[in-house]
């Protein structure tokens, strides 16, 4: 298991490079978005029109931080649930999206979309939204402020802490990982 | 007959929804320990530390355990011979979770109609479980809910003659199938019996037992405890990456059900598994 310092954007070297399992601290700037802010997404693709932000190199984090006390740049910030976007996430793979931050599985379609646009799904740890909240420095809502936790956000962030979880060659760590130690 | 003042229910519950966000039991902390022990994965032990570091970076104050602050699902016990005054008791809840979400910067995430989808902004309305009991105490128990441990729960109708085995069957199949998503190590609340909508209810009843605590009768006592050793043979461990450590308590519960049925529920509780209770 290694441990990589990853700066976002992200390139293709910098994906191709990562394996499961690898433990990895991103600094850089990455996009926040969940279920609503990609069924908009996805909506403005369908109607052809331009989309708010150019995913082209992006991460982006699958959350939906709790409102920020004064003086601090955000609330909690763990990760949500990534299947729910499982359904949008191989059409924005293929805008450039290089990787995606979130906790639990991912589909079929979407691993194998990792490989084919070369990207990759990494894993925040699920419920440690206090210790991840220290590592955002900044936080600003890009579009659709009217969906509050919602809402499309941009980070910056300083040695967030993940685990690659699907890699550009298929491979899975939930699979291998829970393989390893089931009786 | 005892008066109990709407305002002081509101802010018992304000109360309650904060502290319940930023302060995780003991009962928790000290399973993380144990799991620590028997973890033969690294990665696993790694990932509970960072669990107890965030708890302790909770309990400041500044940033609540989890950012999905959850469904304020509260479970009542009002005494026979207390009058609500100044107000209905379920405005009165309602009026301290809006508090308590508001003020205590806990996320609001709670939509108005499940197709329309528009949040309400103040986390209300809650869940109220009410039941009248003998007494002149007012108790309220919350349970915020997380939204990604919760999805991963269901209710099955079995066959009576499925028996102890096909309970056991669904819900090793349930947690197999959530696999890395309620983000374990969770807590397992079975609900076995009544009706359809008993056998969840008793399962999310389940979760609010002493942690690890096992049910007083013997059969289901048993069932308990080789649904735990089954679950963490699984392999699933800590947040999904591998392990020996998926569930850290079973609870199962039981009510009296119709002679055609046997109604199973599982109720999947994520390792930030908030509770707090007061006695007014």
């Amino acid at each position: 298991m290694a441990e990589v310092k990853l700066s976002a954007p992200l390139t293709d070297k910098d994906v191709e490079s990562l394996n499961i399992g690898d433990k990895v601290l991103i600094s850089g700037s990455i996009l926040v978005g969940r279920d609503s802010a990609h069924k908009r997404l996805i909506d403005l693709l369908d109607a052809g029109k331009p989309l708010p932000v150019d995913l082209k190199g992006q991460l982006i984090y699958y959350a939906g931080p709790s409102p920020a006390r004064p003086g601090n740049p955000v609330g909690s910030a763990g990760p949500t649930t990534s299947g729910r976007m499982d359904p949008y996430a191989p059409r924005l793979l293929a805008l450039g999206l290089k990787g995606m931050i979130g906790k639990g599985s991912r589909s079929a379609e979407v691993i194998e979309a990792c490989k084919k646009y070369k990207a990759v799904y990494l894993a925040a740890v699920g419920g440690a939204a206090a210790l991840i909240a220290k590592s955002i420095k900044k936080a600003e809502v890009v579009a659709y402020p009217e969906l509050g936790p919602e809402a499309l956000r941009r980070m910056d962030v300083e040695n967030f802490p993940a685990i690659v979880v699907n890699d550009t060659k298929g491979n899975d760590l939930y699979v291998e990982g829970r393989a390893k130690y089931q009786k | 007959m005892r008066d109990i003042e709407a305002k002081t229910v509101t802010e018992a519950v304000k109360k309650l929804c904060i502290d319940a966000c930023y302060y995780l039991n003991d009962e928790i902390l000290d399973a993380f320990r144990k799991c620590k022990e028997k973890e033969e994965s690294p990665v696993a032990v790694d990932i509970l530390s960072q669990l107890e570091e965030n708890a302790r970076i909770s309990r400041e104050g500044q940033f609540p355990l989890c950012q999905d602050t959850g469904f304020a699902v509260l479970f009542v016990e009002l005494g026979s011979d207390v009058v609500i005054k100044g107000g209905t008791l379920p405005e009165a809840i309602n009026e301290g979770v809006r508090q308590g979400y508001t003020e205590g910067f806990l996320r609001k995430s709670i939509v108005s109609d499940p197709l329309e989808r528009k949040n309400t902004g103040d986390n209300t309305p809650a869940v109220i479980h009410l039941n009248i009991v003998p007494g002149d105490k007012l108790k309220i128990t919350i349970l915020p809910k997380g939204g990604g441990s919760e999805n991963m729960s269901e209710v099955r109708m079995l066959k009576p003659a499925d028996g102890a085995k096909g309970v056991i069957d669904f819900v090793l199949e349930r947690v197999s199938k959530a696999g890395p998503n309620p983000c374990p190590p969770i807590v397992v609340g079975v609900g076995i019996g009544g009706t359809f909508e008993t056998a969840a209810f008793i399962a999310k009843k389940a979760l609010l037992r002493p942690l690890g605590s096992r049910n007083p009768k013997p059969h289901l006592a048993a069932i308990e405890k080789e649904l735990i050793e089954r679950i963490n043979q699984m392999g699933i461990g800590p947040q999904g990456f591998g392990g020996r450590c998926t569930a850290l308590a079973v609870h199962v519960e039981a009510y009296p059900c119709h002679i055609a049925s046997l109604p199973a529920a599982v109720n999947i509780e994520c390792h930030s598994h908030r509770h707090k209770e007061v006695v007014l």
